[in-house]
């Protein structure tokens, strides 16, 4: 049995590997091989990894984990202006940063369960995002947004405005105009920065699989189970859930960091609300509790946020061009509503037919499937055979 | 010092914790749910080793003396001795890490696990303590605690659904699922609350063998029991709880006589 | 003290806002064990019945106008409502000038109708659904509530005004003995009355009917609700809608306080939700004494001298209010041991 779930893991693992590193060829028939997509996919295949330890496991609905990204993406740019536009450090402090900022929600709302600590994390969040509006505007840049600049040449320039890049000037590093973010020279845009977050995704998700079948998962997933008798068991469950909430804040940040990367540029939108609620349908529309499931889910709507908020009424006429005139004007009128900027329908309805119809997301949907097919081919089986003892 | 210790040093409390071979000593706890007296007055000595029953007419508080004692329940006054150890203001956790266990009346089972993974949950907690964050210590790979659930799975006859769905199985397969549960973490002191209620004769039968033969490793146990057959099969000692009260405490022989016991809980059995 | 005095009056209607809306989340909650995360979309969509019955009464035809002429000496084209053909200069102007109280109406007939199709249609399959569902489906059908009025309405805040009788501001000071610097919106007031009259007629219903009797008695054990037995479906659909009408009307009478967008919802629902668990999940009490509350907490948080001392106080002093009180009251102000406790 050992043996046999480790080969399992293992052929997971590798399988999820070899897809993440050849997403540019298998999605390339559907049109959106490119960089700046693989690279979203990517980077909230993460965010949503990360969310699915603490509401996967622990069944513990966060719904502030956009304030983590806003953590991470705020921390990269900094280390970019103060330090070095190598990535490196700034997905170090970022991570860091992110965890130490998860602790503290963590231990405060990881007092309260259930809805309690869903409004806890709500609270939390929103009050990153307003501060970061107002208050904090000297380190967020308020509307803005905070960006790398070039290097300042008179020290009255605020810091917003002009960076000074200590590492990269010590070492005499010289700059184009425009900074460019790099990993040791090579330049994180394009292919590279899609390679450099897949390598990073696939990383995360062979954390997240160990973790899951760990000791420490196992006890997560007790608590989900039933966390009372968890207590009367001998197990206090506030350190794991705590550990967990902190686990999935850098995983949060790391993304955070990685949309710094790839876009030296970070807003406080990053942190609303309805950015937590997205990560949130990323998880279930894969299948919470699922491995593969997140980043599934974030890869699909990543995809058709891309694609349907592109498509406009035009797209739609000649798509139902093949009805009569007054019903194609109807369609295309009624179809707009769901396409360019009507992409956020489009969204809440899946969210709405995923809870209602396959709580258990697209993971579940296939598993069904296969039952069903499983049920199918041993019938046709047992038929097959049924027949011989007659002859 | 815990904030239990400051109750029990309290000046002017000085109760006592109990006389050398005792494992589980309640002094005079009072506990009341607004107004009404689930307990008051309790006092009971358990000993080391011995199997000790309550028992008495539904109502009388049995179960709330068990909450009290895990920890589930504050008493209004009085305290929880567990081997010198004040239990009274502990949390749940803390008092299953003293070596206190319980079986629960309904079981309270992880529906969303396996059976084999209800049983390690448990024995992971006794070896690793109540925090061990240990997160790359693959769970399937402890041979060790693996093998000794399997036998403890099997001790109560549920060595063929190792991999079921505890959520699937049925209430009687569940209870035996709960005192396996309770068994691997070879707690000092074991308290069941009515481990047979619900069981064919047959299951019943084969539970009193099982908690025999435990008997006979030393384990103390506290046991809650309408069934006298039960009772009478297991215990060393017997306490009778009626109305909040304990009206008498003895040897099964003693109680079977004490006319007290059949007035308030044997005679409406024996009419 | 005038700032004082008038920082509380501008908590108060924002505080009844609060309220009324806290107060229909509870309602759902208590009775039917729903959290209602659509609940800020439903105050939304009453703001909108109000902007809607101004358009309806604003379709107008063109008319040559007699009297006014442009620069160019040719007369003037002018908009006439049809609202004034039919019912005449006077009454029709009147109706014009009072469409956001007569929009009451509309948001009662409509959030009626929409609350009843939701319940029916949607949160009937939830009751036994697990609070996270609960919170998900709902999350999704506020977005899309929110999307299509913004596809229909735009994106852009919509600005109402209030009737021209209350639409100036009222000398307070003179009323309560303040300085003569004491002047105040009479709308606010107006919105102020009308939440606290909306409460009292809740409580009232809830209380002297039987109807409320039994929602009562729900919201003290959800257990017994089952055991009323007739025609509890019927019931848990009423209690649906009065709640879907209350954030209607709440927000129908809003809109010259606040101009209405699509987003409004939003905001709304997540500073009620946080009235509601300050005041105490399931109770209705609690939710009005919290509603007011935050409201006035909020509004002394944004004085200049307060800001000043605590930058940024303002906006996020309801949600330091409620980590505190979740934090040292567990059920919040006045909530029941037993709701919501894991």
């Amino acid at each position: 049995m050992d043996r046999k779930t480790n080969l399992k893991d293992w052929t997971l693992f590798l399988g999820f590997a070899a897809v993440v590193l050849c997403l540019p060829i298998i999605l390339d028939p559907i049109g959106a091989n490119y960089p700046d997509l693989l690279q979203k996919i990517a980077i909230f295949g993460i965010f949503a990894i990360g969310f699915n330890i603490l509401f996967g496991l622990t069944g513990y609905l966060s719904f502030g984990h956009a304030a983590f990204i806003g953590v991470g993406s705020y921390m990269s740019l900094w280390s970019f202006k103060l330090l070095t536009m190598n990535v490196l450090p700034a997905i170090a402090f970022s991570v860091i940063l992110a965890g130490m900022f998860a602790y503290l929600i963590g231990f405060v709302s990881l007092r309260r369960s259930g809805i309690y600590f869903s409004i806890l994390t709500l609270a939390f969040a929103q009050m990153s995002y307003s501060l970061a509006y107002s208050v904090l505007t000297p380190i967020t840049n308020g509307e803005t947004g905070l960006q790398t600049r070039a290097i300042r040449t008179d020290p009255a320039t605020s810091l917003l405005d002009g960076d000074i890049r200590i590492i990269d000037q010590a070492l005499g590093i010289q700059e184009a105009s425009v900074p460019t973010t790099h990993f040791f020279g090579m330049a994180m845009s394009g292919y590279t920065g899609f390679y450099f977050c897949a390598v990073l995704l696939i990383i995360c998700f062979f954390i997240a699989q160990r973790l899951t079948n760990s000791n420490f998962g196992m006890m997560l997933k007790a608590i989900k189970s039933n966390q009372n008798r968890l207590n009367y068991t001998g197990i206090h469950t506030r350190p794991y859930l705590i550990a967990a909430f902190v686990i999935s804040g850098m995983y949060a940040g790391l993304a955070g960091s990685l949309m710094a990367v790839t876009d030296p540029i970070a807003g406080a939108e990053r942190m609303q609300w309805t950015a937590s609620g997205e990560v949130v349908l990323m998880t279930i529309l894969g299948g919470v509790g699922t491995l593969v499931g997140p980043v599934l889910g974030a890869g699909i709507i990543k995809y058709a946020e891309q694609k349907v908020s592109s498509w406009n009424e035009g797209i739609l006429d000649s798509f139902f061009s093949f009805l009569p005139e007054g019903l194609q004007h109807f369609m295309s009128g009624l179809g707009a509503l769901f396409v360019g900027e009507g992409w956020h329908t489009t969204l809440g309805l899946l969210f709405m037919i995923i809870v209602i119809f396959l709580p258990g997301g697209i993971m579940e949907g296939i598993r069904r499937i296969a039952a069903v097919f499983a049920r199918k081919s041993k019938s046709n089986n047992t038929s097959a055979a049924a027949p011989q003892p007659a002859e | 010092m815990s904030a239990a210790e400051d109750i029990a040093n309290e000046p002017g409390r000085g109760f006592d914790r109990g006389t050398a071979n005792t494992v589980l000593h309640i002094d005079d706890v009072h506990k009341s749910f607004s107004g009404l007296h689930a307990l008051s007055d309790v006092d009971l000595d358990v000993r080391e080793g011995e199997t000790h029953a309550i028992i008495g007419p539904n109502g009388a508080g049995k179960s709330t003396l068990l909450n009290v004692c895990v920890g589930r329940l504050k008493p209004d006054r009085g305290a929880v001795v567990f081997d010198g150890e004040v239990l009274t203001g502990k949390h749940p956790h803390e008092i299953n890490q003293l070596g206190v266990a319980r079986v629960f009346q309904t079981p309270e089972v992880f529906p969303e696990l396996s059976v084999l993974e209800n049983v390690m949950v448990p024995a992971l907690s006794k070896r690793d303590g109540h925090f061990r964050l240990n997160p790359f210590k693959n769970f399937f790979g402890e041979k060790a605690l693996r093998d000794e659930a399997e036998n403890v799975l099997e001790s109560v006859g549920l060595q063929a659904q190792l991999t079921d769905m505890a959520s699937v199985m049925s209430r009687g397969d569940k209870r035996r699922l709960e005192l396996a549960m309770g068994l691997i973490q070879h707690p000092r002191l074991l308290l069941l609350d009515e481990p047979t209620a619900g069981m064919a004769r047959h299951d019943t039968n084969a539970t009193i063998d099982l908690l025999k033969k435990i008997k006979e490793g030393g384990m103390t146990k506290v046991i809650i029991e309408h069934d006298m057959h039960v009772v009478f099969s297991l215990a060393d000692r017997i306490s009778v709880l009626a109305g909040g009260r304990i009206i008498a405490q003895g040897t099964p022989d003693e109680i079977k006589e004490n006319p007290k016991v059949k007035e308030a809980y044997l005679g409406e059995e024996q009419v | 003290m005038d700032a004082i005095f008038l920082q509380f009056l501008n908590g108060l209607d924002k505080g009844g806002a609060y309220a009324l809306i806290a107060l229909g989340l509870t309602l759902v909650f208590g009775t039917l064990g729903v959290v209602n995360f659509a609940h800020g979309a439903l105050f939304m969509l009453g703001a909108f019945c109000a902007v809607m019955l101004r358009k309806i009464f604003n379709i107008s035809y063109e008319r040559v106008s007699e009297t006014e002429v442009d620069f160019l000496g040719k007369p003037l084209k002018e908009q006439i409502p049809y609202l004034k053909g039919i019912f005449g200069e006077d009454l029709g102007g009147f109706m014009l000038d009072y469409s956001v109280p007569l929009s009451i109406f509309l948001a009662v007939i409509v959030m009626g109708i929409v609350g009843f199709i939701m319940e029916r249609g949607l949160i009937r399959h939830f009751y036994k659904r697990p609070h996270a569902d609960q919170i998900l489906v709902t999350f999704g059908l506020a977005i899309v509530v929110g999307e299509l009025i913004r596809h229909y309405f735009g994106a852009n805040p919509i600005p109402q005004a209030a009737p021209k009788a209350v639409s100036g501001s009222a000398n307070i000071g003179y009323l309560v003995g303040l300085g003569p610097n004491v002047i105040y919106p009479w709308w606010r007031l107006v919105y102020f009355a009308f939440s606290v009259s909306i409460i009292f007629g809740v409580f009232a219903f809830l209380k002297f009917t039987t109807f409320g009797m039994v929602v009562r008695a729900g919201m003290q054990d959800r257990e017994t609700v089952g055991l009323l037995g007739i025609n509890i479906e019927q019931k848990f659909t009423i209690v649906f809608a009065l709640a879907a009408i209350v954030a209607g009307v709440a927000g129908a009478m809003y809109t010259p306080i606040l101009p209405p967008d699509y987003n409004m919802g939003m905001d709304f629902l997540v500073l009620s939700f946080v009235v509601v668990v300050v005041g105490g999940m399931g109770s209705l009490e609690g939710a009005v004494l919290a509603g007011f509350l935050l409201g006035i907490l909020q509004s002394f948080a944004s004085m200049q001298a307060v800001q000043n001392l605590l930058p940024g106080i303002s906006q996020i002093i309801v949600y330091l209010v409620a980590v505190v009180v979740l934090l040292t009251l567990p059920r919040g102000l006045l909530g029941r041991k037993g709701v919501m406790e894991d």
